[in-house]
């Protein structure tokens, strides 16, 4: 009987929707499957897991967990898996939990495999599924010998909830010293105003090609027109001429709309990690050989200065028509 | 400060997968991981910072790999060492971390720097093994990079904003691709780094077994490859004038609109 541990990553009050659509997917496998939260006044929390399909939520509540940051959570992972023989560890793929996943197959001389975008049984053993070298070739990867641990690829696997609760189960750690080496001096953590960029159907990104800030009103009349959101790469918020909290990509928001308009976007891995799930992807870009045109829907090579007023025309008068 | 930088070497151009082996292809050219390049920019600038230290460039792969080695050491690296050996073929991360691992410690390095991925397989994971197995602490995904006193500082980007960490050396770092522009390598760097020393290492030296490496020490398999499922049709427009026009009909055609 398998018997699963899924790391549920919290932020604030909530545990995370991408670590709540791994422990649904997990329900659905045969055998046991529990969840673990790590913080600091996290036991409240811990228990919406329940209603996502785990039987157990185990909590490590601890205020020097406070701090995101992973080698603790290796020490208290590590432990919980030697101490209740679970055979399967998930993540769903973050900053945070790369490193805890990647960590804790170093600690237990566990096999990781990572990005995946399905699990399956085939005669009772877990097969994971891997899109490889620029989603080109997909790859069916297995683990020899326990745990096995896997990281998913964030924003695969939607929460489904079930109703049911969990037994919150606390436990305690012993840590390893180097663990608490790294300390956080401080956080810039911005909340996001409004809605979230990861509930809209419809985004309009805006990347480097917009070549200074102000012509992100560009972007902000087309998806205004288009009745979406806001989304802009690392390196105009790197550069400050958008808010944080829009940012897409593997360090920023996972996104899958119906529509993913990018402009000026080109498509380096760190954005496409949190947008290729988008259903339908335009991009619009000077350079025609931006890698952002080998996973469009539809590719216009063009200026986006002269393209985006008139497609906003365009969309507000058949809008109004 | 002596630093240690850990790069790979990937495939140049045409990536794919041999059937047979169900292992990367490495046969054509190979060049250095281009994310790596930013940790070797930033170990080379915390040493000139500092006026003094080393930086010292490893890297586990075929005997190949001292093509992307040979490319630091012409950016400015000290030395570089390759850890390669038959047996090491196929390793997975905890294999990998292992004759890695023992390399790093036979250097004890007061700083090991990392790239933000591996270029080829996407693998975003081994400083975090790495840092686990030497009991060091650890900062990923760092934007920034400063050290004083024993200690480094780094600015973490993460889901949420930015995080300052603080870790005293030595420490493990892996470096985002955001935090500088890389360096090319200038003729007269190219010309000296033929001179520079350069060892290899294989399992022997490093005093790991040949179960604990390779296949035999790898904890993940691959079961088979097969092809993408259809994204469906991929359309690509060069604007005329009518671009705009254009995608209009196509949001139209997919009820977009």
């Amino acid at each position: 009987m398998p018997k699963t541990l899924v790391f549920l990553e919290h932020h604030g009050n909530e545990l995370q929707r991408a670590a709540l659509g791994v422990l649904s997917k997990a329900a659905t496998l045969d055998g046991d499957v529990a969840g673990v939260v790590l913080g600091s006044g996290v036991t409240e929390a811990a228990s919406q897991a329940g209603a996502y399909g785990a039987s157990a939520v185990w909590v490590c509540d601890e205020p020097r967990l406070e701090a995101a940051l992973p080698q603790p959570r290796v020490d208290a992972l590590a432990q919980l898996v030697r101490a209740e023989g679970f055979d399967t560890v998930l993540f769903a793929t973050s900053v945070l939990a790369a490193d805890v996943a990647a960590g804790l197959a170093a600690r237990l001389g566990a096999g990781l495999n990572w990005d995946l975008t399905d699990l399956t049984l085939d005669g009772g053993e877990l097969v994971g599924k891997r899109p490889a070298l620029g989603d080109s070739v997909y790859v069916d990867v297995g683990w020899k010998g326990e745990p096995r641990i896997g990281l998913i690829r964030s924003g695969t696997f939607d929460p489904a909830g079930n109703g049911a609760g969990a037994d919150v189960r606390p436990f305690s750690v012993e840590f390893e010293d180097f663990s608490f080496a790294a300390t956080m001096v401080e956080q810039a953590h911005e909340e996001s105003e409004g809605p979230s960029i990861e509930d809209a159907e419809i985004i309009v990104a805006g990347g480097r090609g917009l070549k200074e800030p102000a012509n992100f009103a560009l972007v902000e009349a087309l998806a205004q027109a288009l009745g979406g959101a806001v989304a802009a790469t690392r390196a105009v918020v790197d550069a400050g001429w958008y808010p944080y909290s829009s940012q897409v990509g593997q360090t920023g928001k996972t996104v899958s709309p119906k529509l993913y308009i990018a402009c000026g976007v080109s498509g380096a891995i760190q954005h496409k990690v949190g947008m290729q799930n988008s259903n339908v992807i335009v991009a619009i870009n000077k350079d025609a050989n931006a890698p952002i045109f080998e996973y469009s829907d539809l590719g216009v090579v063009g200026d986006i200065h002269t393209i985006v007023p008139k497609l906003t025309e365009l969309v507000r008068a058949r809008r109004a028509g | 400060m002596k630093i240690a930088v850990c790069v790979k070497q990937v495939p140049e151009s045409t990536k794919r997968i041999d059937p047979s082996t169900k292992r990367l292809d490495r046969s054509g050219e190979g060049a250095l991981n281009p994310f790596d390049a930013h940790a070797v920019e930033e170990a080379l600038r915390l040493r000139d910072a500092a006026g003094s230290g080393e930086v010292v460039v490893l890297s586990l792969g075929p005997a190949k790999a001292a093509d992307a080695l040979r490319k630091t050491l012409a950016m400015g690296a000290d030395r570089a060492v390759l850890v390669s050996d038959d047996v090491l073929a196929g390793s997975d991360l905890v294999a990998t971390a292992t004759a890695l691992g023992a390399a790093l410690r036979r250097e004890s390095p007061d700083l090991v720097l990392f790239g933000q991925q591996a270029g080829d397989s996407d693998g975003a994971v081994l400083w975090a093994a790495i840092a686990d197995r030497l009991r060091l602490p650890l900062v990923s995904q760092v934007g920034e990079l400063t050290s004083s006193n024993g200690s480094i500082r780094g600015k973490r980007q993460t889901e949420f904003g930015y995080d300052l960490i603080e870790a005293p050396l030595p420490a493990v770092v892996a470096v985002s691709d955001a935090i500088n522009e890389p360096r090319y390598p200038s003729l007269k760097g190219i010309m000296g780094a033929k001179r520079k020393p350069q060892e290899t290492l294989g399992v022997d030296e490093l005093g790991l077994s040949v179960d604990e490496v390779g296949e035999a020490g790898s904890r993940t398999t691959v079961l088979a490859l097969s092809e993408p499922p259809p994204r469906g049709e991929s359309r690509r427009i060069e604007d005329d004038g009518k671009a705009a026009e254009q995608i209009v009909e196509y949001l139209v055609e997919k009820r977009l609109l």
